[in-house]
């Protein structure tokens, strides 16, 4: 028998064979019924998996309100680019706590207990507050060594809000642009440039000169 | 009609190869190119660099930023799919001991992962028992491998440079990239510390050698597939190539079971499960050859009891699972506070790093035996998942633009500290030799069986005080190597108490050793043809057989030894030995 009838033998007695043949030859936008629509590879299962994270809600609108502050005042638009909500820093920390659910009571917990501490400084919950107790507020716990130890927690929430505001941004288009980076893109590998070179004195050695992949252009 | 039935599938073939990863992509282009009618099962989907492409794709096209998830364990940007842990197919532990075992389910195998370094063994690589007492040599020498190897740098590709060192035999290279700026600053401490820092030994294509692949265009992406084949993988190098000679047919989603054997004790093909319409099936073939992963194919061979093979297959010796090793791996970072505000350019350059050392100490003066080599990596990356993390850690110690330590903070001038410090990181990782150790072994676990009914591996791992005070050697290096750079130490510092970070075994996902190869039956699985002792068309030709690991990566070898024993069964077909 040859191959082209063996495959089909194998499609009439194990249909997955080949019609996961068929699946995987599609161009690499994968697409889902009613579903999100993606630009990198996904398996069935990474579809379904994301359709079930993209249809759930975690935060309220209380809750999106205030990291929506947060992330404004952590990074806020300046000379170089835009903000953090302008990046749309908010959406993706919701996205990412139903991904990482270990981030769901640190920040849920968190975003409660600066309300409670706003309560009882200014008696307003944190995103009712003037722009000016908010900030007294954020000082009080953006700096670890120096934040009182009774305040502790709201320090680790901090950190936590911290870190996935500017790993959203800087990951993001706006983001990646400020940082600079200028990669990504298929290019020759010549080296450092002269300048920078000379900036840090250093340069190749003969060998590493001699040695090295050339380019004709 | 039974609601259980076992299908036989409608064609016998000369060879049935289990896995399509390094080991039985290189069977499966070797035998197909020889005319062999081939069946090659893959337990994953397929898979092909070109069509699932995640190459060249920018980290907001995905959700989570490229981060981690329970399916792509490495990342949402990584080739492989699977990881430490797959949904169904669960493996044990005992006595409290620990092995994290990496599986990617899919056509390539963890060709699709792996960092392209491409190490030949050298000379003292298959002797070791003969130089330092410990572990056993293997029954064949550089000698034998050397002319494989060649075969395989000029099939493949293989960047690197001319050293003439003893231990660390020369590839037929392709010619290597420049350093990288931070690679310039640790190639200067490595000569102040007398530790060689040479251009690494990559299987990426820095020129083109067919029509059929394209030269890299410097992404730094290997790990997430090349669409133009400019590295290697399984998948686009080897299986690929091998389906055009229209002597092969790929299986997909194909869960062997076990190997079937006849009352002549011969193997007669395998049994699978098809994961898509969940049907028992077997195919028939005149050779078996199992490369399915070193503690796949014995969990394979463990659950094809007989009342002839009561052990398991080619379980004569009881040494089926046994000797089961894993490189040693620690890791140290740290920042060279004179790139802060460094300039910006493209220093992308390949999947990996441009220079790495290999071992170049003499264990006599050390209180270890065997070495490890350094990896190294830094610089100007794309941010992804993670990045920025931990930034008041940094800022407490190194004053921003502004001269201010901030220690934290908020707004405009934390905004301009991560663009500062951003590139100033860089890091190394050692990747050493284990002993290979009898009591080192994964077993059937006598109670548990994965979703497919298929009794699942136990494992029993310790490392030894060899291996911790190796990783406390690398420790110290690197410590060294920071320092001497310029740089300080920001994470990777570790102590007795944690066994100098030293990683748990299977983290370094070199794992080789269950079905080693020997001249004594008593002793071994295999012989020096990768063929069982106990069942002559039998063949193993993933990393089971590796007698011993060496500092190196293990894949260059297992192309080499599967070349060598596809060459071997093409003959002894020729020959109707088997």
């Amino acid at each position: 028998m040859d191959r082209r009838k063996y495959l089909k033998t194998l499609a009439v007695s194990s249909l997955g064979a080949t019609a996961l043949l068929q699946q995987s030859c599609e161009p690499a936008t994968e697409k889902t019924p009613e579903g999100p629509t993606f630009t990198i590879d996904r398996t069935p299962e990474e579809l379904a998996r994301e359709q079930k994270l993209l249809s759930e809600t975690f935060f309220d609108e209380h809750e999106m309100k205030t990291i929506r502050i947060l992330s404004d005042i952590i990074i806020p638009k300046d000379e170089v680019s835009g903000s953090a909500s302008e990046a749309k820093v908010p959406e993706f920390i919701a996205f990412i706590v139903k991904d990482m659910p270990r981030h769901q009571t640190p920040m849920r917990g968190g975003l409660k207990w600066l309300d409670i501490q706003c309560m009882k400084r200014f008696n307003a919950d944190f995103a009712s507050c003037t722009p000016t107790q908010q900030i007294e507020m954020v000082d009080e716990i953006a700096y670890p060594e120096k934040a009182k130890p009774e305040l502790q927690q709201g320090v680790a929430f901090f950190n936590l809000m911290r870190d996935l505001t500017a790993c959203g941004f800087f990951t993001s288009e706006i983001g990646i642009k400020d940082l600079g980076y200028v990669g990504n893109k298929p290019n020759q590998w010549d080296g450092v440039p002269q300048d920078v070179l000379d900036q840090y004195g250093v340069k190749y050695d003969e060998r590493t000169l001699a040695e090295s992949v050339k380019f004709d252009s | 009609m039974p609601d259980f039935q076992i299908k036989k599938t409608p064609k016998d073939y000369d060879v049935c190869i289990v896995g399509s990863g390094a080991g039985g992509g290189m069977a499966a282009y070797v035998l197909a190119n020889a005319g062999i009618k081939v069946v090659l099962l893959e337990a994953g989907p397929l898979y092909d660099p070109a069509k699932n492409v995640t190459q060249m794709k920018w980290p907001w096209e995905s959700p989570r930023r490229g981060a981690s998830t329970p399916l792509r364990h490495f990342g949402d940007f990584d080739a492989a799919y699977g990881g430490w842990e797959l949904d169904g197919e669960p493996y044990t532990h005992k006595d409290g001991t620990k092995f994290d075992w990496f599986r990617s389910r899919m056509l390539g195998g963890r060709t699709n992962h792996w960092g392209r370094i491409s190490l030949r063994f050298g000379p003292k690589d298959f002797k070791r028992r003969s130089i330092d007492g410990l572990g056993d040599d293997w029954p064949i020498g550089y000698e034998d491998v050397a002319p494989y190897y060649d075969k395989i740098d000029q099939l493949i590709g293989i960047f690197g440079s001319k050293e003439n060192l003893p231990n660390d035999p020369d590839s037929i290279f392709l010619p290597p990239p420049k350093p990288r700026l931070h690679e310039l600053f640790i190639k200067e401490a490595g000569n102040k510390l007398s530790i060689p820092v040479i251009p690494s030994r990559l299987s990426i294509l820095t020129k083109p050698i067919n029509k059929e692949r394209g030269a890299c265009f410097f992404c730094a992406q290997c790990n997430r597939g090349c669409t133009v084949y400019g590295d290697f993988s399984s998948s686009s190098v080897l299986v690929n190539p091998a389906l055009k000679t229209g002597n092969v047919d790929v299986i997909p989603n194909a869960m062997v079971r076990e190997v079937n054997t006849n009352s002549e004790g011969k193997a007669t093909g395998v049994s699978f499960v098809n994961k898509d319409d969940k049907q028992e099936y077997t195919v028939n073939a005149k050779v078996v050859v199992l490369a399915a992963s070193a503690c796949e194919s014995a969990r394979l061979l463990l659950n094809s009891k007989s009342t002839q093979f009561p052990n398991g297959l080619a379980n004569s010796s009881g040494v089926v699972g046994k000797y089961l090793h894993d490189s040693t791996g620690a890791d140290m970072g740290g920042i060279l506070p004179k790139l802060v505000g460094r300039k910006r350019y493209n220093e992308d350059g390949v999947g990996g790093m441009h220079v790495y050392s290999p071992w170049w100490l003499e264990n006599k003066k050390l209180d270890f035996p065997r070495g490890y080599h350094i990896e190294y990596y830094g610089g100007m990356g794309m941010p992804g998942y993670g990045y920025g993390f931990g930034m008041h850690n940094t800022n407490s110690q190194y004053a921003g633009r502004d001269g201010q330590k901030r220690g934290g903070g908020y707004g405009a001038s934390l905004k301009d500290d991560y663009r500062y410090f951003y590139g100033a990181t860089f890091g190394m990782s050692g990747r050493g030799e284990s002993i290979a150790m009898e009591s080192n072994y994964c077993e059937i676990d006598p109670t548990t069986v994965d979703k497919y009914g298929i009794p699942v591996l136990r494992f029993h791992y310790k490392w030894t005080d060899h291996e911790v005070k190796q990783a406390k050697h690398m420790k110290e290096t690197f410590a060294e190597i920071i320092e001497t750079m310029g740089g300080v130490v920001t994470w990777g510092k570790a102590s007795a108490e944690n066994d100098y970070g030293l990683q748990a075994p299977g983290r370094i996902i070199h794992e080789v050793g269950t079905t080693r190869m020997g001249n004594d039956p008593k002793k071994s699985v295999v012989n020096k043809h990768n063929q069982a002792h106990d069942v002559d068309n039998l063949f193993i030709v993933d990393g089971g057989p590796f007698v011993s690991q060496a500092d190196k990566n293990p894949t260059w070898t297992i192309l080499a030894l599967s070349m060598r024993a596809s060459e071997y069964i093409i003959d002894e077909l020729k020959k109707q030995n088997i």
